[in-house]
């Protein structure tokens, strides 16, 4: 995949970067235990180490443009938009991404699914399925694309939407904050990511995730998600799903650049968040939300 | 082969995978153990509780032979076990589990420390009575130190104290702390919880309390030994009275849930009418708590003694036993059965073989007791042998 070299590239700068935090770490560590007479002058010799001296160096080098010499994150805030009352529930949205991003080809592992709220006549509360469902998986067939089943067809429906879900890349994400070893971080342009090397598997995060946005992939032993495509975004192309949604319900961009997609669908509607009570404050931003949508 | 939950209503295609599975239950079990046994030993260590004095170096052992396991079921469940250092190396400190490592491994010393310092005189005395290997290998545990003078003996207690006095909050701290895991994690409303920590702190403290009373019954039959009376019948007051507390709490936060009738509330009521009505009301409250609350009721009551208290107490043990592996289990596996759709249910499919299944959570269970009962040959608790502090 093109994109994987800038993906590796920057997953190699993180690294790089918690090298530092961890040497840090035990500097500090052992600076504390030299203050208590522990083990003294062990701290200073550390602190003052030529390796750590280059390791600065090449930080403060590459610092002005970071991560990748291409792409400088602090030049973007990027954003997603779903208008809901465009979306027709084609779900090639969600093909594009499992084939895209690599993602485990069954019904229990995505990185985006599409909701289907449908209001039947007389009922208060929506009827609600996902492509995911078995009777929607029995209806694709073996091996077919994912499709929605026409199991309303013979009932009175009232009124009937999609919602597409995914990663909210939150502004202040529990996942972020429960991992024990910061193998998922929010980055400076807003996207939230998971180095796969540094993962301990642990869940916790997919545990926190109030949108069960979150996975773990079994065979690797790592918890995964949508990255908004950063192998894509990050040279300046839409993420898989926007890519090829047919409606335009689907928008992305930079909420630095007015003119960005996302920053005018949210300058010309109102537009909502999912469980804003939960304190995350996503940055996937919504129109048409409906009352029974969670 | 990861097993796919079944579901009804509307779950999030994510959650079709429960994420934590029955080794997430058997480890805060073992947590609560561990600082339960912990809370025995202090009755005689640091409150000085003379009646308590048969169990206390047993409870210790136990203690320590659990705690060695804590770390086992949470290093089989990650999914890169060989990365868990990480955790003590780069710990992430907004995560509420970051400090796990740490205390963990506090802990661990600690306990070790004061069993090294409880049991030091009584393996001088083995090292003496004994040749060859068997006493290379009681020199040894001594660290070669067979000063039993009374000034030597002096500084064993004074040493004893201050561990114990540090390791009464820590036990406690360790199990609030796995209590905070799970009741600051605000996605699931089953969690999601003030009393949390405080619920698993209590539920610790009566399980490790019954912990010790079966294991005082069951050596003292395999031995063949008189039970202690006042020993057992302290066990089971204090037993009762935290049961009671604890019950209280339990239903106190269930209460807190329905009155406050948050979103999604209907979809636990649903869940706690339906699936989890037996595992909820009848086997954690009903016959893991109300029934063992009774029974010692009515033992204290009539004052019971002999053979039908020392059935009673240890019936009652048993069954807080169960209680808390329920309400570890309710708790745990409960929170992931409740989707964070608020419109649906999950069942958790717990596998009889693999990584995480029936058979790996039950040796995980059952070593620590296998190596108490190494450590109970090696180094004998009983009040009889002479020696120990």
């Amino acid at each position: 995949m093109n994109g994987q070299g800038d993906i590796n590239r920057r997953v190699e700068l993180k690294k790089d970067k918690k090298r530092t935090q961890r040497r840090e770490f035990l500097c500090n560590t052992s600076k504390a235990l030299a203050g208590l007479g522990v083990a003294a002058g062990t701290g200073s010799l550390l602190a003052n180490s030529p390796e750590k001296k280059a390791d600065k160096a090449a930080m403060a080098a590459k610092a002005a443009s970071f991560p990748t010499k291409d792409y400088d994150w602090t030049k973007h805030r990027w954003a997603y938009g779903i208008d809901t009352t465009k979306c027709i529930g084609c779900l090639r949205c969600v093909k594009a991404c499992k084939v895209e991003n690599n993602v485990v080809g069954d019904a229990n592992h995505f990185r985006t699914w599409v909701e289907r709220y449908v209001y039947l006549e007389g009922e208060d509360h929506a009827h609600v399925d996902s492509h995911a469902d078995s009777q929607n998986i029995a209806a694709a067939g073996p091996g077919a694309e994912y499709r929605f089943d026409n199991r309303y067809k013979d009932e009175k429906v009232n009124r009937a939407f999609f919602v597409p879900k995914m990663c909210n890349h939150c502004e202040r994400p529990a996942c972020v904050q429960v991992c024990p070893v910061g193998a998922t971080f929010r980055a400076e342009d807003g996207t939230v990511l998971i180095d796969h090397d540094y993962c301990i598997g642990c869940r916790y995060c997919v545990q926190a995730c109030p949108y069960g946005a979150r996975f773990f992939i079994e065979e690797e032993g790592v918890s995964d998600k949508c990255t908004w495509c950063y192998h894509r975004i990050t040279k300046g192309l839409n993420p898989a799903c926007v890519e090829v949604c047919p409606t335009g319900t689907r928008v992305f961009g930079d909420l630095n650049d007015p003119e960005s997609p996302v920053s005018k669908l949210i300058k010309d509607n109102r537009v909502q968040v999912l469980k804003p009570e939960s304190g995350n404050a996503p940055m996937c931003f919504y129109v048409g939300l409906d009352k029974d949508v969670s | 082969m990861t097993e796919v939950a079944t579901f009804t209503g509307y779950v999030y295609p994510n959650e079709t995978i429960i994420p934590w599975g029955v080794l997430i239950v058997i480890y805060p079990y073992l947590t609560g153990l561990v600082a339960g046994a912990f809370t025995v030993s202090s009755f005689y260590h640091v409150f000085g509780m003379q009646q308590f004095k048969p169990v206390a170096r047993l409870a210790l052992l136990t203690s320590l032979s659990v705690m060695l396991f804590v770390p086992m079921p949470l290093l089989i469940h990650l999914g890169h076990p060989e990365r868990s250092y990480l955790s003590m190396i780069t710990p992430h400190l907004t995560s509420a589990f970051a400090m796990f490592g740490f205390f963990a491994a506090f802990y661990t010393i600690l306990l070790m420390l004061e069993c090294w310092f409880v049991f030091r005189p009584g393996n001088v005395e083995r090292a003496r009575n004994s040749s060859g290997l068997k006493r290379t290998f009681y020199r040894a545990i001594t660290l070669w130190s067979d000063d039993l003078s009374p000034r030597a003996r002096l500084i064993d207690s004074k040493w004893l104290l201050t561990l114990a006095i540090i390791g009464i909050p820590s036990a406690h701290g360790l199990h609030g702390y796995i209590g905070f895991v799970y009741g600051s994690l605000k996605a699931r409303h089953w969690w999601e919880s003030d009393l949390m920590p405080i619920i698993f702190l209590f539920s610790a403290i009566v399980s490790g309390i019954a912990l010790v009373m079966v294991l005082y019954v069951l050596t003292s039959r395999i031995r063949r030994t008189a039970i202690d009376h006042s020993c057992l019948k302290g066990l089971m007051m204090a037993l009762w009275g935290f049961l009671m507390f604890t019950v209280v709490l339990e239903g106190l936060e269930f209460a807190n849930i329905v009155y406050k009738g948050k979103e999604g509330v209907d979809m636990i009521i649903a869940y706690v009418q339906g699936p989890l009505f037996w595992r909820y009301f009848i086997l954690q409250f009903g016959i893991g708590a109300l029934v063992p609350v009774f029974l010692m009721g009515i033992m204290v009551a009539i004052n019971l003694k002999g053979r039908a208290f020392v059935i009673g107490s240890t019936i009652s043990s048993l069954l807080v036993l169960m209680n808390v592996l329920f309400m570890r289990w309710n708790v745990v596996i409960g929170g992931q059965e409740i989707s964070k759709t608020g419109k649906g249910l999950l069942t958790y499919p717990m596998p009889l073989f693999g990584h995480e299944s029936i058979v790996s959570a039950s040796i995980v269970l059952i070593a620590p007791f296998i190596l108490l009962a190494i450590l109970l040959k090696l180094f004998p608790p009983w009040v009889e042998q002479s020696g120990d502090t």
